[in-house]
Order: structure tokens, then sequence, then C-alpha cells
């Protein structure tokens, strides 16, 4: 058998392994559906998935579109946020002992605490979902471009001093280039929590999307959605983590 | 006056509380148009000291004037070679170069500075990898760059640290024959300061050689005029008598300054190493 074979074969035995715990599973306990009455009960959900048949009650790509279009915008917010903030904290290391401090307090705190407060602030369900999504997903870039420009090799430096470049000059064309890798990956770590955020928003404000969905199905009995909605949760957050390190290996500098 | 005045300068680091002295007393004229080069041991505090020269960090003490008025900070006309190249992996040779041109001579319109650029590669031969990145140049191609980008601003000052020794030795003498003819050819003279712990490369190219008194804190010994015709050689030099007399001169200064030091570390043994090549081993 050749490689490419066995690449192919192992994760298809692991996923069959994966659903026969699943099937396993759904004898045991009573209200787990099995995954072919999952399959039975979604498909119109897979088979058009672009039709709206109601508010919530619409095809999958259209649900996970919803989502996508909102964590898009949260994860925007939150990095445009968190770029400049991570630049600044790494050049300066005043800064950085002052809100250091604030920062790894906020950083543990969940997307379920922030979204209340969001509907104190914003009084909307819409900007309190951005809110919460920008306030989680932005600490992994900045710390990872405050990372960065602490990365920067003393050579780069010495550069920017021996060429006496201008501080523009020397932001965007050694500090920038210097630090895109480390920003990228931060940015990908960031879509990651941006994408587990929306589900939690979705579910506690109840707005149409992937999260909204499940948490309606749930209230609605229909356990067999409850799986569609996360398995479609589990495809789309891969599917943008494997984007997102393509584009990070197309934007390599260095 | 010397047109580089370099007086009483020390500079020392705090490790972990207590000072580390790494400079006494250094002191230096070089007249307009001169090559002067530094010569000690690897860990004496050459780096330290160029660094100090260029300007890229502050003396304890002391003072250096160029042309008359005392200099602080990095010199608008003076550019810096460093070992290991420090050339910018996200841009092209060309872009290198060009970084530094568009820095110095703003005057220019882009295209003169395109032009400026290019033709200071193409002076290094490099004509042919104008668009090809750091990464995809061979060590001495990427000093040449590094060169390219020193004399493309036509600096009045020019700093070498070390700027042959991440280089192959063949590598190497190429390299050096380039540099004396840059340094020689230029319309105007350019003053060179070189980090070395090469005696060869600096009898090769410099009009008078320091040796570096090992510390801590290290300080300059007396300089040791080299009264060698140009264009010079390698292998002329080998035999020459002037350049074995130099050699002796650098070779007894350095030695006697370790014979002073307790012998022991790296710092001897690497400093034994360009010390014990030379000189009458020849069976005649």
């Amino acid at each position: 058998m050749t490689k490419r074979m066995i690449n192919l074969v192992l994760p298809l035995c692991g996923l069959a392994l994966a659903v026969l715990a699943w099937w396993l599973a759904s004898r045991v306990v009573a209200d787990l559906p099995s995954p072919v009455r999952t399959w039975e009960e979604s498909k119109l959900y897979i088979l058009e998935p672009l039709s709206k048949r109601g508010e919530t009650d619409q095809g999958i790509l259209l649900l996970a579109y919803y989502s996508l279009m909102r964590v898009a915008r949260g994860f925007l917010l939150g990095i445009a946020l968190a770029t400049p903030i991570g630049f600044l904290l790494g050049v300066s290391p005043t800064l950085t002992r002052m809100f250091d401090p604030i920062m790894q307090v906020l950083r543990p705190i969940s997307p379920l605490a922030w979204l209340p407060l969001g509907l104190v602030i914003f009084q909307k369900s819409e900007p309190a979902a951005l809110f919460a999504i920008a306030v989680c997903s932005m600490w992994p870039t900045v710390i990872n471009t405050m990372m960065g420009v602490r990365a920067i090799p003393q050579d780069y430096w010495n550069v920017a001093k021996v060429l006496r470049l201008s501080k523009f000059t020397t932001f965007t064309k050694i500090i920038v280039p210097a630090t895109l890798p480390y920003m990228f990956t931060g940015y990908r770590l960031s879509l990651g929590i941006a994408w587990l955020v929306i589900v939690a928003s979705e579910m506690l404000t109840g707005t149409p999307g992937v999260g909204g969905f499940l948490w309606q199905e749930y209230n609605s009995l229909v356990y067999a959605h409850i799986l569609l909605a996360i398995l479609t949760i589990g495809f789309v957050g891969f599917v943008l983590d494997r984007l997102m390190s393509i584009a990070e290996t197309k934007l390599r500098t260095i | 006056m010397a047109f580089i005045e370099v007086d009483g300068i020390a500079k020392s680091f705090s490790a972990q509380g207590s000072p580390r002295h790494v400079l006494r007393n250094v002191s230096l004229s070089i007249e307009r148009g001169e090559f002067v080069s530094i010569v000690g041991a690897m860990g004496s505090g050459k780096s330290t000291l160029l660094s100090l020269l260029a300007g890229l960090t502050d003396p304890d003490s002391g003072t250096m004037t160029v042309g008359g008025s005392v200099t602080r900070g990095v010199r608008s006309d003076a550019a810096v070679v460093f070992q290991n190249y420090s050339l910018l992996p996200w841009f092209t040779a060309l872009e290198n170069v060009r970084l530094a041109v568009d820095a110095a001579c703003p005057g220019l319109s882009k295209e003169e500075q395109r032009q400026r650029a290019t033709q200071t590669l193409e002076r290094v031969g490099l004509g042919n990898a104008l668009h090809k990145r750091p990464r995809q140049l061979s060590g001495g191609m990427r000093q040449r760059v590094a060169i390219a980008r020193a004399f493309a601003t036509k600096p009045d000052v020019l700093f070498l640290d070390e700027p042959f020794g991440a280089l192959d030795a063949l590598t190497r003498e190429t390299l050096q024959q380039e540099l004396a003819r840059l340094c020689g050819d230029d319309d105007r003279a350019v003053t060179t300061v070189m980090i070395t712990n090469n005696v060869e490369e600096a009898i090769l190219l410099s009009d008078r050689i320091v040796p570096m008194i090992p510390g801590p804190p290290a300080t300059l010994g007396a300089p040791i005029p080299v009264d060698l015709p140009r264009p010079r050689s390698i292998a002329q030099l080998a035999h020459d008598e002037q350049a074995t007399l130099a050699r002796g001169h650098v070779v007894a200064a350095l030695t006697a300054a370790l014979g002073r030091k307790r012998p022991t570390g790296a710092l001897h043994a690497d400093a034994a190493a360009p010390v014990l090549r030379p000189v009458a081993e020849e069976p005649r």
C-alpha cells in the first residue's frame, strides 16, 4: 500500500470507529439520535443548504453564513483593536508593565460573561454579540504581535539606526514585516476563538445562525439537529483554520 | 588635528548588579581618507568599540570628534558593514540597498535612487542578482550586498565590523580585494575603520594597524604603520619584507599583551590562532 493510500485510509478508519462509538452511545442513551436518524432528520438542511423556510428554519449553509458574517465583523473589530495595541505593547516596556496585569485578568473571562455586559451597554443583541466576539478574540493577536515585535533581532534595529531610518520607515519597512508571521499566528488563534464565541452569543441572544439554530432545536426537542449543528460548527471551524494557515504560509516574510 | 579624534573613551556594562568594564581610555586619531584596522582577539571588546565609534551605543566617558566637531549618535555621513550581513530578509538585494539610498539621499528622484542602488550593486558584481532575496544568495554575495548598501550612500566614514569573519577563506580573499578596490576607486576618499581578528587581512587593507590590548578592560596599543604600495595581494605580502616587519610588530604587540594577562580561557586560544600563523616558519 502506498503512503498516500495509508494517509487516506487511516483517517477513514478513525471516522468509522467514531461513528460506531456514536451509534453505540445512541443505543444506551435513550434521547441521543443514532447516526442514521440524525442523517434522516437533517438531510433536508444539508441537501437544500440555501433554502429559507422560516426565521430559524433555514438551510445549513445559510445558517452558517449568518454566523460567519457575524464572526467576520466581530473578528475584524477585534484584530483592528488588537494589532495596534500589540505593536504599542511590543515597542514600549513601560506600557507593557502598565497594562499587563489588566490583560492577564481580562483574558480568561468567558464570552458568556461578556455578553450580558454587552447587552447592558448596547441594549441590542447584535452589537452585544460583536462586542463579546471582539473582546474575547483579541488577546492572542495582542500577545502574538507584542511577542513578534520583541523578537525582532538586534541586527534589524541596528540597520534602522545605521541607515537613520525615520520612525515611520522603521515601522513600515522593518517592524511590520518582521512581525507579520507572529501577527498571522495571532489572527489564526483569534479567529478560532471568535468562532467559539459565536455559538455562545447566538444561543444567548437567539439570533439566527448555527448557534441560534442549535438552541432553538434543543428547545423544540429535535435532538438530531443539535448534532447537525455541532458537526457544522466543527467543520466550519476546521475550514477557517485551514484557510488562515494557508494565508499564514503565503504571507511568510522570513 | 586629525579628521577623526577619539579621546579617552570608556565603556562598561552592568551585569547582575556589578559593572563589567569592557573598554578603558581608548584614544585614536585617524586622518581623512585613511584605512585603519583594529586587530584583536575574539571577545576582547572589538565589536563594542565599533558600535561606540559608529554611534550605535554611547560611551560612559570620553569624546569623539569628526571634522572638528564632537559627534553623538549615528552620523549621517557614516556607513556600517556588520559581520552577519544584517540584510532584511523580506527585501531583495536592490530593495535592501534602496532602503539606505532612499533614507540617505531624499533629494534624489525615485529613478535616480533606483539607478544609484543598481549601479552600486553592479560595482560589486551583483548586476544579475538585483531581485534575489538574501536567502537565495550565498554568504559572500550577501556580504557584497551589505558592502553595496554601505557604499551606495557615498559615506565619508566607513565602519567595518569583521566584515569577512563569516566567510570561507577563498570568498574572503576575493571580497578583501574588492573592498580594497572600492575604497581606492571612489572619487573621494573614504575614511575607514575596520575591526578584525585577522592580521593578514589588516595588512592587506590598512594604512595603519592598531592592536587591541585585551582586558577587561581592553584598550588600544600604539598604531603600527603599514607602508606598502597598493594594490597589494596576499601572495605578494607573504614574502614582502615590509609586510613581514609589520606582521611581526602586530604579533609582538598582541602577544606582549597576552603575556601580561593570565594565559587562560578561550581568549588566549583565539588570539593564538592568528598569531602563530605567519613569520619565518619557511625553511630556507
